[in-house]
Formats: C-alpha cells, sequence, structure tokens
C-alpha cells in the first residue's frame, strides 16, 4: 500500500521538476519511478521510519514553531558575534535527558537542537544528548526541556 | 514593486547575516564555538536569500525548487553539522569550556 502513494508522490515529484509533459519525458518519468520503488522495496526502505508519512500533518506546526526559534536563537549569536552591550560567548557543554523514546523522536529533536543557532547536539546517546551550547543561557533553556516538550507535543500527539 | 522591495530586504539581509556569520567563524575561539555561527549562514541566512528569490521568481517551478532546496538544506545541515562536532569529539578535540559560569 506505501509503495503506492509513494509511486505517486514520486511521480508529482518529478512533474514538478521537470515541468514538461511531453509523452517522452513523462515516459521516462514512469520509468524511473518504477525503477526507484522497484529498488526501494527491493531494500526494505519504505517504511515507517524512511517514510514518515503519518507525520505530514504535523509538519505546519512543527515547522512555525521551529522557525521561531530559529529566528530567536539567530538574533541572539548575532549580537554575541558583534559583542554588542558588551555580549560575549561563555561556551558550555552539558548532558540533557532524551525523553523521545523511538529513533525519529531522537532525530528530530536532535536536529531541531542543531537547526538552533547556539546549541549542537555533539553525542547521542540512548538516555541523554551531550549538547554544545554557545551561552549558559541557552544551555539552561534546553535544560529546561521546554523543547523537548515542544516537539514530543507537536509531532506525537494527536 | 512591494514585492520587489520585500525580496531586496530579504536579500540584503541574508547576505548581511552570511557576513556576520563569517565574521563570527574568525571571532570565535574554538572550533565548537565557530559550529554556532556557522549555523546562522546555515539557517536564517539560507532561508532569507532563498525566500527573497523566491519573490523574485514568482509563483511557478522556479519557485518550488528553491523551496526544495529549503528543504534539503532544512535535513541535510543540521546533520552535518552534528556529524563534524561528533567526529571532533571522538577523536578527541576538546572543547574550550567557560569554567567558571559552569552549573554541574
Amino acid at each position: 500500500m506505501k509503495s503506492y502513494s509513494f509511486a505517486a508522490l514520486l511521480f508529482i515529484f518529478w512533474i514538478f521538476l521537470s515541468g514538461h509533459f511531453e509523452p517522452l519525458l513523462l515516459g521516462f518519468g514512469v520509468v524511473s519511478v518504477a525503477l526507484t520503488v522497484f529498488l526501494s522495496k527491493r531494500m526494505n526502505v519504505i517504511d515507517h521510519e524512511s517514510y514518515p508519512l503519518h507525520l505530514s500533518s504535523k509538519l505546519p506546526s512543527f515547522f512555525l514553531y521551529i522557525l521561531k526559534e530559529i529566528v530567536k536563537a539567530n538574533i541572539d549569536v548575532v549580537i554575541r558575534i558583534l559583542g554588542w552591550r558588551g555580549a560575549s560567548v561563555s561556551p558550555q557543554l552539558v548532558k540533557i535527558p532524551l525523553l523521545q523514546k523511538n529513533d525519529l523522536g531522537a532525530v528530530i529533536y536532535a536536529n531541531a537542537i542543531t537547526l538552533t543557532p547556539g546549541t549542537v547536539s555533539i553525542e547521542l546517546s540512548d538516555e541523554t544528548i551531550t549538547i554544545h551550547a554557545l551561552t549558559k543561557a541557552a544551555a539552561d533553556e534546553l535544560a529546561t526541556g521546554r523543547m523537548s516538550n515542544e516537539i514530543s507535543k507537536r509531532v506525537f500527539e494527536k | 514593486m512591494i514585492i520587489d522591495i520585500l525580496s531586496w530586504i530579504c536579500l540584503l539581509a541574508g547576505g548581511a547575516l552570511g557576513i556576520i556569520g563569517g565574521v563570527g567563524i574568525y571571532r570565535f575561539p574554538d572550533f565548537y564555538s565557530r559550529l554556532h555561527a556557522a549555523g546562522i549562514t546555515d539557517t536564517l541566512c539560507a532561508m532569507l536569500i532563498l525566500l527573497g528569490l523566491g519573490l523574485q521568481a514568482g509563483w511557478g517551478i522556479a519557485a518550488f525548487k528553491l523551496a526544495l532546496i529549503f528543504v534539503f538544506l532544512f535535513f541535510t545541515s543540521p546533520t552535518a553539522s552534528h556529524a563534524l562536532a561528533n567526529a571532533a569529539l571522538h577523536s578527541g578535540l576538546k572543547p574550550k569550556l567557560d569554567m567558571e559560569s559552569r552549573h554541574d
């Protein structure tokens, strides 16, 4: 079942990227989509994790949240780079608990941390993430677990 | 006209952020903190430039492709940053930490 929607999506993708409707080019599209779907099926990579279609309805809310965080963090780091008002950096290394229990959740959370400038996830284990933070404020903010909660709420709850 | 102005604002702000990110890479003390400065060019700078270009392109295939570039950046740049930082950590590069204000 999943491979049908995968094929449909791939074909829409092909049409948008090519922008041509000649039979020859559409035919090439069909052939390459069929080959891709065949190979992905053989490699067994069309599953819940690599093709998380069930999460797509959560994307807008997650995206708005992460965009807001990115803009906030960017402004903070820019101020620190330029050194306005005596702003400086105080790099920190902290371990914070990883509350997302599945791999997909952990990847989403770690990527969200890295996407916001000022914090980079540098090591993942089963229960903790090691974070390098540019400032103590950023490290403390992550340690409160607000971002983890927001992401769990926006991505995994109904 | 309004779209032109908006797109110029986006492009200029994006360019300025790119330069600031470069300055940050120069100014910050060690490898790990430089990653944060590079994070600016990865995120807001790239977003603003792509948005500015998208406004210039108007609705169409070009805008769709710009959106795709954005999506790929959105997924790959944190992965790349993490891979770099992780590799540095595992090969024994110690981050310069601010010991005074450490809290653990």
